[in-house]
């Protein structure tokens, strides 16, 4: 009790919040997560232990649209990601290194502004878009939106890497007869990479999730894998679903972990300050 | 007519009261002792310093005394109350912190009245008391500032103004001076004491800095690795270390090798090389044999013509100004400092010079490792 | 930070040009330019067979403020209808804030007053969820809440209800469907301003007899409001434009924004100038809310 007391950081019934908090952002996952192993056909009834949805996600009745729908998800995710972390380190680099410019400020904004919109005003006005120019919308249009609002979201660790980084390494190889090109190859390129990759994966687990963008543009006949769940579950949950749900759950987490250890390994091969109180 | 001052005595009655007693606190960290039994009572009206180098644990003391940390072990009692179980919010003991820790999004004035405030002062007489306390420490003009817009030593002034207004018992300040330049820092000392002359307040002062310890302080405490090594006024801390890390830490010291030959009525024989013969204070329980003494360099002499106590051979003169500093070396081969005054003199030693030196009386203190 | 905006640039600012370019373009064209096209189709008319005739015309707007009646010739009232929808989803929106700052403050504030080694791992177990799929996450909510959802079982089993409590396409529903969703986003703002906090402030307050709630009241709030302020405005304004919390948890008498725009644009029915209308009065909320924000931000900078 003379912890309590003293220690004013503590504040009775936070701790018990904050397992509220955990309790509710987990159960859920973990519910489906669990039914998800069900034998039963029933969603509701426990019958036993059995991989067979896992099964029938890859081989059953639904398969096809299924295994279609990973192939857009995670080639779009891989190649929008890719396309926005390249225009994205080139942003950075020109924000974080260029001094101070006219329109730097803007650019920032400029950057940032998929976040600020709605993501259902950017849904109907990409869609409108597309339909005005006269593109039809499908595979190509769905890529062109992710990359767009991918642009953000692997922009943010990238720039956040490069402020840490101080301009003396750049300056020593320049002044080592490095020409620019070399220069940001070489030296900076190597040591913003923590940032780059987490930036790539952040990117990739955006793209691989977005739904309600890609719902709108995607026409008809063609599927990802979040509308193909959606679509499926308007018709009722059903126990595959789960399945698949519990996969991407498996895969959004490995991503995340990864991201973030590749982030921790990138700080430690920087000076830190060190962790003052 | 003649007009006489009377003359307060600091403290009225026969016995100076204990302000803070602190018994045998020994204060862990799971496997680290930061306190380890630490003992000391602090009388009312004094100003008391804790003096140590970073992690001796005067800091740790200081929070236990505000209520920050409790104690492990031991007692610590607020005008003969123990208080160990108070929270700091209940406590008559107010805190300058190292940092200042002025509310941000508060005036100055809101800053200052803070305590009064959570002790339930109407706020008309909490304002016409933070305005007094702000005239106190010179910042009446700043009432209406935000912390922010303070130079340093003005957020300093002012965290003392809002420590003081609730007018507490003790007045506990952590390495207050650390954040201010040299300048302010030696004005800052001469306020401080009067400050605690004036308002008659306990201050309990830490810091490491050991210029400010003597100048300021009524007692110090000199602390080492969580234990207290010896308590005394400036004068006596300067002139009769008890040990080592005493001698060394508070101005500088030659701290010599010598052997004990022979104890009587409190007084030691020692044997130094280079030396006549010496007799020095004998500490209680010291025994006969290996030991070292502490002389400081300003008390060596040089001996004009005449019989010298101490010879050694110079090895470098180095001009300070104000001083001359010698550095020399014992037949044994030990290292020497002599300071001597740079005032006019016939002959200035020169290297490798052999040279005789007086030992003022009382000046070789013998320590306790 | 290591290079500011005066730092020589190490000789990149000639390139600037080229390097922003591709970021310009893209966000530029297929961002900017479809939301000022979208702004456009707010204004011209709808075509029966569910696209556009470009012809000016008001209707889309008159449509969502002015009531005319089934045929049009009844004289102009106001249309509640769907400042109604406007209204429900503000209201949704706001609600879930509250329940998120409610749960929210004192997770970030537990989690940030974690010893720096356990930090990041509490940071990571409340981060984790939210790279879940949103659309996996409301479903399993969904799953979860159902009549014959395992939460009621549960409930049931242990005897604290008698009958399934009717939990999905109510109000409820899609609040807890919102604050899900949009936890995470209250969680590490906060989180982000306490962890800057100095908390010799606190110990200040409760050295001059403030107890710890005063504490709480009196300095860390004012001190972690910034922080406060981006973490509402990161929950609110993708609640008031949500699609899936509502479509999926809710029903008919929970409509709400996202699902009125999307049924818009749903084959010949739709009404793409009404949609795009509606679209940009969310814009526009939107906007205001987030420029509001931007000033105070400057105000306090100051």
């Amino acid at each position: 009790m003379m912890a309590a007391r003293t220690d004013i950081r503590r504040y009775t019934g936070f701790g018990a919040l904050t397992a509220l908090c955990l309790t509710v952002l987990y159960v859920p996952l973990i519910v489906v997560a669990v039914y998800s192993f069900n034998a039963s056909r029933s969603i509701t009834a426990w019958a036993g232990f059995s991989m067979r949805w896992y099964v029938d996600v890859f081989t059953g009745p639904e398969a096809p649209i299924f295994r279609a729908a990973a192939w857009n998800s995670i080639s779009i995710a891989f190649l929008a990601s890719t396309v926005a972390t390249v225009i994205a380190v080139a942003a950075a680099v020109a924000i974080i290194r260029g001094g101070r410019f006219r329109g730097r400020q803007s650019s920032l904004a400029v950057i940032t502004l998929p976040l600020m919109v709605p993501e259902i005003v950017i849904a109907v006005a990409t869609l409108i878009f597309f339909t005005t120019i006269g593109v039809r919308t499908g595979y190509g249009t769905i890529l062109i939106a992710h990359i767009t609002f991918c642009i953000p979201f692997a922009y943010l660790p990238i720039s956040a890497r490069l402020q840490g980084i101080e301009d003396s390494y750049e300056m020593a190889a320049r002044d080592l007869y490095a020409t620019r090109w070399q220069a940001f190859r070489l030296v900076l390129l190597p040591l913003m990479m923590p940032g780059v990759i987490s930036g790539w994966l952040l990117a990739f687990i955006i793209s691989l999730d977005d739904f309600l963008i890609t719902n709108f543009v995607k026409g008809a006949g063609m599927e990802t894998l979040p509308t193909a769940i959606f679509s499926s579950v308007k018709q009722g949950i059903k126990p595959n679903i789960m399945a698949i749900s519990t996969l991407m759950l498996a895969v959004s987490i490995v991503f995340v972990t990864l991201s973030f250890l590749i982030n921790r390994i990138g700080q430690k091969t920087r000076l830190s300050k060190g962790e003052g109180q | 007519m003649r007009f006489v001052q009377p003359e307060i005595p600091k403290n009225r009655g026969s016995l100076p009261q204990e302000a803070v007693g602190i018994r045998r606190v020994v204060k862990r960290y799971g496997n680290v002792e930061a306190l380890k039994g630490v003992s000391l009572s602090i009388a009312d009206n004094e100003f008391f310093t804790l003096l140590g180098p970073s992690g001796c644990g005067k800091t740790t003391l200081l929070r236990t005394i505000a209520g920050f940390e409790d104690v492990t072990e031991g007692e610590i009692a607020l005008f003969g109350s123990d208080i160990a179980d108070l929270p700091p919010e209940r406590r008559p003991v107010n805190t300058v912190f190292q940092q200042y820790a002025l509310f941000p999004h508060m005036s100055v004035l809101d800053n200052v009245a803070f305590g009064l405030r959570m002790k339930g002062v109407a706020p008309a007489e909490r304002q016409a008391r933070a305005a007094e306390m702000l005239e106190m420490v010179h910042l009446s003009d700043f009432a209406d500032r935000l912390p922010s817009q303070l130079s340093g030593g003005q957020q300093q002034r002012v965290a003392l103004a809002r420590a003081l207004a609730p007018r507490p018992r003790v007045l506990l300040l952590d390495e207050p001076l650390s954040a201010l330049d040299l300048k302010l820092r030696q004005a800052m000392r001469v306020e401080l004491k009067q400050l605690q002359e004036s308002t008659a307040i306990t201050f309990v002062f830490v810091t490491h800095d050991q210029e400010e310890a003597l100048a300021m302080s009524d007692r110090i405490a000199v602390m080492s690795a969580g234990e207290v090594q010896q308590v005394g006024d400036p004068r006596t801390i300067y002139e009769a270390p008890v040990n080592r890390f005493v001698a060394d830490f508070i101005g500088e010291t030659n701290v010599l090798p010598v052997t004990v030959s022979e104890i009587s009525a409190g007084r030691a024989n020692v044997v130094l090389a280079g030396c006549r013969g010496l007799i020095a204070e004998a500490p209680e329980g010291l025994a006969p044999g290996v030991h070292h003494i502490s002389i400081r360099p300003e008390r060596l002499s040089l001996a004009e013509g005449g019989e010298a106590d101490l010879t050694a051979r110079v090895e470098r003169v180095v001009y300070l100004g104000t001083d001359l500093q010698l550095l020399a070396r014992l037949p044994d081969g030990t290292g020497l400092t002599v300071r001597l005054q740079n005032s006019a003199r016939t002959s200035l030693p020169c290297q490798g010079e052999e040279i005789g030196l007086l030992i003022e009386e009382g000046a070789a203190r013998l320590l306790v490792d | 930070m290591a290079t500011g905006p005066g730092s020589s640039g190490a000789g990149w600012r000639g390139l600037v040009l080229p390097l922003l370019l591709p970021s310009w373009l893209v966000i530029g064209i297929f961002l900017l330019v479809p939301v000022a096209l979208m702004a456009v189709y707010s204004f011209l008319t709808k075509d029966f067979r569910g696209g556009v005739i470009w012809q000016f015309s008001l209707d889309a707007y008159d449509q969502f403020f002015v009531e005319r009646g089934l045929f049009g010739d009844e004289p102009p009232r106001p249309n509640w209808t769907y400042i109604t929808i406007f209204w429900r989803s503000i209201w949704q929106a706001g609600l879930a804030t509250l329940l998120c700052l409610v749960i929210g403050f004192p997770t970030a504030w537990f989690i940030a007053t974690r010893s720096p080694r356990y930090r990041t791992l509490w940071v990571c177990l409340i981060t984790i969820p939210y790279w879940v799929n949103l659309l996996i996450r409301t479903v399993s909510m969904r799953f979860l809440l159902r009549d014959q959802g395992p939460l009621n079982e549960a409930l049931m089993a242990i005897g604290l209800i008698d009958s399934p409590l009717r939990i999905i396409n109510t109000n409820l529903a899609v609040q807890i469907g919102l604050f899900y969703s949009y936890l995470p986003f209250m969680v590490l703002p906060i989180y982000a301003a306490v962890e800057r906090y100095n908390f010799a402030l606190s110990e200040a307050a409760r050295d001059l007899y403030a107890g710890p709630w005063t504490v709480l009241r009196e300095i860390v709030l004012p001190t972690v409001r910034p922080g406060i302020v981006a973490g509402c405005i990161l929950v609110f304004v993708p609640s008031l434009g949500a699609f899936l919390a509502p479509d999926l948890l809710g029903g008919a008498r929970t409509y709400m924004i996202g699902s009125l725009i999307d049924e818009q644009f749903r084959g010949s029915a739709g009404n793409w100038p009404f949609g795009s209308a509606v679209a940009m009065i969310l814009l526009t909320m939107v906007l205001i809310v987030l420029l509001w924000q931007a000033r105070v931000a400057m105000r306090e900078k100051r």
